[in-house]
């Protein structure tokens, strides 16, 4: 990977220095502009090499001329541990393999590593492992280390869960968040907000129920599918914490290029609109665990758009944008009554509004 | 969704749109109340829409902005005292006191918990009797009568463990404080919907009749909006001063009488610091006498606080509509949602969120 092809990750104006903050909060962990001013800040300068600052879902490694790996990690730490469509352990075996994924990669093994807080039912412990070993049986994975260790009581939510999925890249793919390019068609894979929704409302806290299920699902096979039938891939990309907004933006300052999206394109399910218009969320930040981005060389788009289409995963796929050149950097979203505004990323937490 | 998606058709705004075109001669400058209306006008474009003639600017409706600095630094106060589960809407925890969030308190080992009801921290307060729990009771007419029906419900199930910090604020106070200010420039108002379907909207022909100038009801959709706009814009043309209804299907002209009733038990007026414009005389609520038992600024003696904002907010001047977000030194710059100086970056209703989240062009094109 070029020097001159690594972008940064700053915001949309100047990223103001963390000595503001003294003490790590929550907006840190929220994907969104905290998230990505912590990494640039402390921990990219730290570490800096040309994986990392690429920026994407997963570091691309080369240890040899001709093997190329992508490597991605995360935690997993959602209440409550299950909730309509997956629980935790679906999770952290979806949540990187789709990181290693987008970058066009062939996920092959994961490790987990769980931290159990004392107390914990062995129940509970069993079904999320149950869950782990369909989950990665459906994206034909394995896990192949692992660690435990158990802290005391009060100081974990039940259980957390990190896994870090390895996955083979073909000699010559080249898929990334800094390649999208004027004339590229957007296309998501189906509607967006499910997870997001599905996880709030099953933390009871509502005072409402809904029926929103969690997309949580391995893409892998859905990436597979797109490789098969096209070279144009450019950058794929699930749009996890911070929703498709945030996704976007992540793209258009790492490609350098303006992203225009068409609202009346987007899907979202009824329930999860009413459940945005109630708490004042726009489902453009609500995360998805099943979803993917993939942006696209124009003459491939509706090959791979119908080739999605027959994926179990990728029925509701649709076109909800192009690339342009300017004004780089920046999201723009033709509104459905016709004028044009700024999609940014988001700021810190999602907060319900007041009134 | 029935009845939402209705008011978004953009075939049916285009064509209030023009028709306002039709109808307008001259410049005219119209302030939209709510900070829920200036979001959605941001949110959709429609100021891209409206012909030149007319300037929207955007008043104090937003209440997380308004709310003062002193009474925030009391939150985060009461919310650092041990055994105190403090709860709040969402939008509160970003707003900064002189220093710090109630974030920053969360984080530094407090029990700040976000509700989405007030009957929710009612609700805490019940699960934990052993700990004394706080709701920040915040807001226009709007959230007054559910964070009045929480104090009626603790005094009914004697909870002793349960107190209100209360800074309400009302809408025609701040509309009299607009207009009879010496550089008052708004000729229309937009008065707010939500407001009046609380209150309904028999205050407003005095304020209308008073200053000259007419005021409709209006509604949160882009249609709703852009028909609030028409209407204003007729009386307007017309030399009519007068009070109209564009948000009929929401809104009666008294209101919603037992919501009221339930405030009026509770609550009684009083004068109210507004953060970033100075006190306005009658403007706010405060708890009757005989509720004195739940109100936290009494159960929680802090003593005297000493409050600092930021020398380069100008919130004050924006929240009465006499300067726009691109107008400030320290807008997207110093100031940005996630680092914000001033309540009007904060909130989601805030206009300085507002431009900085959806019109952000705007601001880079201003030399």
């Amino acid at each position: 990977m070029s020097e001159s092809r690594l972008p940064t990750l700053e915001g949309a104006v100047c990223p103001v220095p963390l000595s503001h903050k003294d003490l790590i909060v929550l907006g840190h962990g929220s994907g969104g502009k905290l998230s990505h001013d912590l990494i640039t800040s402390m921990f990219l300068p730290a570490f800096d090499n040309p994986a990392l600052r690429a920026g994407d879902d997963a570091g691309l490694v080369q240890p040899n001329a001709c093997t190329q790996l992508a490597i991605s990690t995360d935690s997993h730490v959602v209440w409550p541990l299950f909730f309509p469509g997956g629980d935790i352990g679906r999770l952290a075996v979806c949540g990187t393999v789709n990181d290693v994924s987008m970058l066009g990669a062939n996920p092959l093994y994961l490790s987990a590593g769980f931290i159990l807080e004392e107390g914990l039912e062995v129940d509970v412990l069993k079904k999320i492992i149950s869950s782990m070993q369909a989950a990665a049986s459906e994206a034909g994975i394995q896990i192949v280390a692992g660690d435990t260790k158990v802290v005391q009581k009060g100081k974990a939510d039940g259980l957390f869960i990190n896994t870090t999925g390895v996955g083979l890249i073909q000699p010559g793919l080249e898929i990334g968040g800094a390649l999208a390019r004027p004339g590229d068609v957007v296309i998501l894979s189906g509607s967006i907000g499910d997870h997001g929704i599905a996880v709030l409302a099953a933390r009871g806290e509502l005072g409402f129920e809904t029926d929103v299920h969690s997309d949580v699902a391995p893409l892998n096979h859905l990436v597979a599918s797109i490789l098969e039938v096209s070279d144009g891939v450019h950058v794929l990309r699930d749009p996890t914490r911070g929703g498709l907004a945030t996704s976007l933006n992540e793209i258009a300052h790492q490609s350098g290029v303006c992203i225009t999206i068409d609202e009346d394109s987007i899907p979202v399910k009824p329930a999860v609109l009413a459940v945005c218009e109630m708490l004042g969320f726009d489902p453009l930040y609500v995360a998805n665990e099943g979803k993917l981005i993939a942006i696209v060389a124009q003459e491939d788009a509706e090959t791979i758009l119908s080739t999605m289409r027959k994926q179990p995963y990728g029925e509701g796929a649709t076109i909800i944008g192009d690339v342009k050149e300017s004004p780089q950097g920046r999201v723009l979203m033709k509104t459905r009554i016709g004028t044009t505004r700024i999609v940014d990323m988001l700021a810190g937490e999602m907060l319900p509004r007041i009134c | 969704m029935k009845y939402v998606q209705e008011y978004r058709e953009g075939e049916l705004v285009r064509g209030v749109m023009a028709e306002i075109r039709r109808a307008i001669t001259r410049p005219w400058v119209i302030m939209e109340i709510c900070g829920g209306q200036t979001h959605a006008i941001m949110r959709y474009g429609l100021d891209q829409l409206l012909p030149n003639e007319i300037e929207l600017v955007h008043g104090p409706g937003c209440p997380v902005c308004v709310t003062s600095l002193e009474l925030i630094d009391k939150a985060l106060a009461i919310a650092s005292t041990p055994g105190v589960i403090f709860a709040s809407y969402g939008d509160m925890l970003r707003v900064p006191g002189s220093g710090r969030d109630l974030f920053s308190v969360r984080a530094s080992g407090g029990d700040v918990r976000v509700v989405y009801s007030p009957l929710d921290a009612l609700r805490i307060a019940q699960q934990n009797p052993e700990k004394q729990v706080v709701f920040f009771a915040i807001g226009f007419e709007t959230t007054a009568p559910a964070n009045a029906m929480t104090v009626l419900q603790a005094k009914a199930l004697e909870l002793s463990n349960y107190s209100v910090l209360v800074s309400h604020v009302r809408v025609p106070p701040a509309m009299h404080a607009i207009l009879s200010s010496p550089s008052n420039r708004v000729q229309g108002f937009l008065a707010a919907g939500h407001v009046c379907a609380v209150m309904g909207y028999w205050e407003y022909p005095p304020i209308a009749q008073k200053y000259g100038v007419p005021i409709v009801v209006t509604g949160f959709e882009p249609l709703d909006i852009a028909q609030g706009i028409l209407m204003t814009i007729h009386m307007l043309e017309h030399g009519k001063i007068d009070v109209d209804n564009a948000y009929s299907r929401v809104v009666t002209l008294e209101g919603n009488q037992p919501a009221q009733k339930v405030i009026n038990q509770v609550f009684t007026e009083c004068d109210q610091k507004w953060r970033g414009i100075g006190v306005i005389p009658a403007s706010g609520w405060r708890l009757r006498p005989e509720f004195e038992a739940f109100d936290a600024e009494l159960r929680f003696p802090i003593g005297e606080i000493k409050t600092g904002e930021s020398p380069l907010c100008i919130a004050g001047q924006i929240l009465q509509g006499m300067k726009k977000p691109p107008q400030c030194s320290a807008f997207g710059g110093a100031c940005t949602p996630e680092h914000p100086l001033g309540a009007t970056m904060v909130s989601s209703e805030g206009t300085c969120a507002a431009y900085y989240r959806y019109a952000l062009d705007k601001i880079e094109s201003t030399p």
